[in-house]
């Protein structure tokens, strides 16, 4: 991960957030090869020490995306990996590497943004914001 | 249960500027519960350090490990030959694990990861509050259960003071009044009579105010009480 590009890391939700991934492959959208998609079965599968080691491994920005808060089919998983996300954020911050680098979204199939939309949005973020100053810090 | 705080980022940065190689160490006992300073929590804060060194441009190592518990000798001493590879130790335990990690191995630098902030009991899942105050004297029996020592503002013996508002006690809305729930325990034991019966003025030497404490159990074979015995 020492490529010059930015590098993006996507915690995606098997339930809702697949689908759509499935939807944008068969648009024929094209994902940088610089973004890792992991697919979870719900977003409150995404621990902090995930985002954490995300960002120690190089990642210039990370992206969870979880089902609307009211339709996780886990009933309370997307509202966890809310407050997570919040709280690396406030690491982030904290350590100088900028909460701006951390986002979730609550993705539909029915209606909102794209996952390729959310996507270009993260990569023009990191490029204002300049690549990572963390690269391969910690355990591989 | 010891309830305990993990300090700010910015404090344990602090902390940790003048040295180089640093063990943090967790606690898998009461620091784990209250989510301040187990296994999962020496993994984040160990990420976190790492990436703002880095970030700083400075060098600097930190290793991780965890304990069962800081509070007895032979769960610590499995980290002496770790201490070798460090220049210091940042502890993720209540105070008496940091204590006791500095008196085992007093030619290591201790930085105490962790505010130990009361001993309490766990509501749900991430809300603790203040139980005991560890005062030595266990008198609950005559009040329902409810300890006013620790859970009144002003650890009336003989309450309540008069100051409560709705259940609620003056110094903050979101703290009960621990009078009113000691009422409300003995009525509904049907001993309400037992507030009758004044308190006498406390002896509080059996709490920390009346020094350092020690308990030496009589029993235990080989200790020295045994011997004197």
């Amino acid at each position: 991960m020492n490529s010059p590009e930015p590098q993006i890391v996507v915690f995606s939700c098997h339930w809702c957030c697949y689908q759509i991934a499935d939807l944008s492959g068969a648009a024929q959208s094209q994902y940088s090869p610089d973004i890792k998609v992991n697919i979870v079965s719900c977003s409150g599968r995404v621990g902090i020490i995930d985002l954490m080691r995300a960002f120690e491994n190089g990642a210039d920005g990370v992206l969870v995306f979880g089902c609307l808060e009211d339709q996780c089919h886990h009933q309370n998983g997307s509202l966890f990996a809310k407050r997570r996300v919040a709280y690396v954020q406030s690491l982030l911050r904290g350590i100088g590497l900028g909460e701006k680098r951390l986002e979730m979204y609550n993705l539909s199939p029915a209606a909102g943004p794209k996952p390729e939309e959310i996507l270009n949005r993260m990569i023009e973020e990191v490029k204002k914001l300049g690549l990572s100053p963390v690269k391969r810090v910690g355990k591989p | 249960m010891i309830i305990s705080e993990q300090k700010p980022l910015e404090e344990i940065r602090k902390m940790v500027a003048d040295y180089d190689k640093i063990l943090i160490l967790g606690c898998g006992t009461c620091a784990t519960v209250c989510f301040a300073g187990g296994e999962r929590e020496v993994a984040i804060l160990a990420s976190a350090l790492r990436m703002a060194v880095k970030i700083d441009g400075k060098e600097k190592v930190f290793h991780e490990h965890t304990v069962k518990r800081q509070c007895e000798w032979e769960f610590i001493d499995e980290i002496s030959e770790k201490l070798k590879e460090v220049d210091a130790v940042l502890p993720l335990s209540c105070g008496i694990g940091v204590q006791a990690i500095a008196e085992r191995f007093p030619n290591c630098r201790v930085l105490p990861g962790v505010n130990t902030c009361f001993l309490g009991l766990t509501e749900e899942a991430g809300i603790w509050s203040e139980r005991c105050v560890a005062c030595g004297n266990c008198l609950v029996h005559e009040t329902g259960g409810i300890c006013p020592i620790a859970r009144c503002a002003k650890s009336l013996s003989n309450g309540p003071c008069g100051g409560s508002v709705g259940g609620k006690c003056e110094i903050s809305p979101d703290v009960s009044c621990a009078w009113q729930l000691i009422i409300d325990h003995l009525v509904a034991l049907g001993q309400l009579d037992r507030l009758e019966e004044i308190q006498p003025p406390r002896d509080w030497s059996s709490s920390h105010s009346g020094g350092p404490r020690k308990i030496v159990y009589p029993f235990q074979e080989g200790n020295q009480a045994e011997v004197e015995r």
